[in-house]
């Protein structure tokens, strides 16, 4: 565990406020609902895409046609009905821009709000980013910087213009649209995301980042997120969710694809804040999300999450494990509070030999919310010598709310060293009757403990979003108790 | 400064402290003794504001204003602290997160801005050194995998940090060898003013030889059954408690 650093605690005491409830004024074109093949090419019609794409896209909505929604998750809900949704919705603000001079001002008042700002100040803290509003990006930072070292971080509808040979070789490799429903309904309407390609030896000079954020009622969000480290990169990529509050239910179905290719490492880090719904359960974001991520020799994926938003999350990060001594790590906190669902994990694909994979998943849940941790370690014949590590600890508040594990193990090497661990625990009066002793109330100090808990997580965080994310924890379990 | 006024508390039907009597003034400092369950810690406890247990009669006022009506976290703002006879752990979060934010909370209730990072370090910096505390424990969990002795030294740490009004120390001894018994007495003592108080919860003379009591008072049965000077507690260390049943 890090040492609590007197800088660190110096960082720490220069936080603030955050928050999100508001929405932005900015006129929408927004296609109407319903899906078909129809609208299909004209997403893609709309994006100036060429036939391969198109073509790709149809694909995928006639195997999702084919598809059922699935329902072996431990969450309930009511499905989408997915023809009254509309499945895009771009800020009106067509023509490219070059600076952000030319940006809407109503749309960089609300970056601001997010507390984004793509100015100065975030080159001196070293963070590009790449801004899905609503569908679209707006704006991409600090290109040229990247340039220089050749490294490419455009939103996907640019790349498939501009880099299609890279598109074209890795879109769908890793998650196929065959997958499963929604990367199915994702591939045959995504409308933007970002993609990101560093080539061979090269060490990303900042944090790229991403934050997406859904904006217009009624709109589905389907980012798609390619990252490719080739041999011997590395990157580390951040991306941030938030959705002003809204009562009906919104749907979410975002892929991401990671490609770490031989001595390549990969840091990829979420802060989900999607609308969780209000206190009776109303509203709130569907949150049904694939995201893989494939080793060749010796590279290394390490996928951070908190997430604290949705109403329902279906999420599991994985890693193939395809190369000898690779390396697959997955650190997450979920956080749910009173009616939200959450069914989140990872898997841990082993297929190389000596390859080595850590699971740490820490639950907290309160109110009447139900939250599972569900996680696949999977040891290939031709593994030799595979190891996973696993800890999955659920902390309870209040009685009402349920913590659930299902950790799978398919071992088929014998070689193979596998440990998991697993506790739950609820935050003792004791504990807070001491933490109200010294002055501090009983929201403060159950987000005190929560952090605490979270502790080996949140320090896996680059430090910018890690008191982000405490902040949010903070935020996500208020009125959780009494 | 404490008044503590027929004071009647318990848990279910269960009478714990059955009319108790207290004054304490600014700049004194008050030994309360008595065997094991008479009633010490839960007193503390009821001064502290643990509900847990119920009052049921009597009243205990800071300042002339009951303190009944208030959340322990408003008694800690007004100055009351309590050095526990058995601290708790609080897995990843580290002593000086914990006293950093038990200090703002404080501030901020009193209308304080945060203090600043500089001056925050400086005061976890001089006040370790007074309890000579080593300063590895600053940065581990609180209280998490602490022996005895160590969790005792960090209670007067955070005392020393928040310097409270009113310190109720519930056998703060016990666990402490005979160097740090020193140490941490030493800085009870240079903590002491004109303006606030000590409670010293105790079994043992020694620590009175340390931190010596303007009074001293015998609990029994959750009742104070006697009071007098700083002799009273060579007399206890000799004669025990029986004559006083
Ligand atoms: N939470 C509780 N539930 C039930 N009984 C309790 C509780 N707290 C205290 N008691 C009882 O009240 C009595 C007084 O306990 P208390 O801890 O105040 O004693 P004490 O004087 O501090 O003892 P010691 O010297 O051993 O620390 C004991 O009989 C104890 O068992
Ligand atoms: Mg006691």
């Amino acid at each position: 565990m890090n040492k609590f650093t007197e800088d660190d605690l110096k960082k720490e005491l220069e936080t603030k406020e955050y928050e999100y409830g508001f929405y932005t004024d900015i006129e929408a074109d927004k296609f109407p609902v319903g899906l078909s093949e129809e609208v299909v090419i004209a997403i893609s019609k709309k994006k100036n895409e060429p036939d391969w794409m198109t073509k790709w896209r149809l694909e995928a909505f006639k195997v999702w046609s084919e598809m059922k929604e699935p329902d072996w998750a431990n969450v309930n809900y009511e499905k989408p009905k997915f023809q009254d949704i509309s499945y895009y919705s771009a800020p009106v603000q067509k023509k490219k821009l070059d600076s952000l001079d030319e940006v809407d001002p109503e749309l960089l008042k609300t970056f601001e709000k997010l507390g984004i700002s793509i100015d100065e100040q975030k080159r001196l803290s070293n963070v590009a980013v790449d801004i899905v509003i609503d569908s679209v990006s707006v704006a991409t930072t600090f290109k040229k910087t990247l340039n220089e070292r050749g490294i490419i971080f455009m939103p996907i509808s640019e790349a498939i213009q501009e880099h299609p040979e890279l598109v074209k070789k890795y879109l769908g490799t890793i998650v196929p649209t065959t997958d499963n429903f929604y990367a199915a309904l994702n591939s045959a309407v995504f409308s933007d995301g970002s993609f990101c390609y560093i080539p061979k030896g090269v060490t990303c000079p900042m944090e790229l980042s991403t934050y997406f954020r859904i904006n217009e009622g009624g709109t589905g969000q389907f980012e798609r997120t390619l990252v490719i480290a080739d041999k011997g990169s590395y990157v580390s990529y951040l991306e941030g969710c938030t959705a002003p509050a809204r009562d009906e239910n919104q749907l979410h179905a975002a892929v991401v694809e990671l490609i770490a290719l031989d001595d390549a490492e990969i840091k990829y880090s979420t802060v989900q804040n999607w609308f969780p719904g209000n206190k009776e359960g109303k509203g709130g974001i569907y949150n049904f999300v694939t995201k893989r991520g494939l080793c060749e020799k010796n590279a290394k994926i390490s996928w951070t999450q908190v997430e604290t938003g949705s109403a329902v999350t279906w999420k599991y990060p994985s890693c193939i494990l395809k190369g000898d001594n690779s390396v697959g790590e997955f650190y997450s906190i979920a956080v749910t509070n009173n009616f939200q669902q959450a069914d989140t994990g990872t898997k841990m694909i082993h297929l190389g030999n000596n390859t080595r994979s850590t699971i740490i998943s820490k639950g907290v849940s309160a109110g009447k919310s139900q939250n599972s941790y569900r996680g696949l370690v999977q040891i290939s014949p031709r593994a030799k010598n595979a190891r996973n590590f696993s800890q999955c600890d659920s902390l309870l508040m209040g009685d009402q709310c349920g913590a659930h594990t299902f950790p799978y193990i398919e071992c088929k090497n014998n070689s193979a060293q596998i440990e998991h661990e697993a506790t739950t625990s609820k935050i003792g009066e004791d504990q807070l009757f001491y933490c109200n002793q010294r002055g501090i109330d009983t929201e403060k100090a159950i987000a005190l403990i929560v952090n605490g808990f979270s502790k080996e997580v949140l320090n896996k965080l680059p430090m910018e979003f890690a008191v982000e994310a405490q902040k949010l924890l903070e935020i996500s379990l208020e009125g959780s108790v009494g | 400064m404490l008044e503590i006024k027929n004071l009647h508390a318990g848990i279910d039907d269960k009478n714990i402290l059955n009319g108790i009597n207290l004054s304490i003034n600014a700049g004194e400092v008050h030994a309360i003794m008595g065997p094991n369950g008479s009633g010490k810690s839960t007193l503390s406890s009821v001064i502290a504001g643990n509900e847990t247990y119920e009052v049921t009669e009597g009243d205990v006022l800071l300042d002339n204003k009951s303190l009944l009506e208030l959340a322990p976290e408003e008694r800690a703002h007004k100055g009351i602290f309590l050095s526990f006879q058995y601290p708790v752990e609080i897995p990843g979060v580290t002593t000086t997160n914990f006293i950093k934010t038990a200090i703002n909370e404080k501030r901020k209730a009193n209308g304080l801005e945060d203090l600043p990072a500089k001056d925050m370090l400086k005061l976890i910096r001089e006040k370790s050194e007074l309890l000579e505390m080593d300063r590895k424990f600053l940065s581990r969990s609180l209280n998490e995998g602490f022996s005895g002795g160590e969790k005792k030294r960090n209670e007067i740490f955070q005392m020393a940090m928040l310097e409270p009004k009113l310190a109720i120390l519930d056998e703060t001894d016990s666990g402490l060898d005979i160097d740090a018994l020193k140490v941490v007495a030493n800085g009870v003592n240079k903590l002491r003013s004109k303006d606030n108080a000590v409670v010293v919860i105790t079994h043992y003379q020694r620590l009175l030889d340390y931190i010596v009591p303007d009074f001293v008072h015998v609990l029994h049965n959750g009742k104070i059954v006697k009071s007098g000077g700083k002799e009273l507690a060579l007399e206890l260390e000799k004669k025990g408690y029986d004559w006083l049943k």
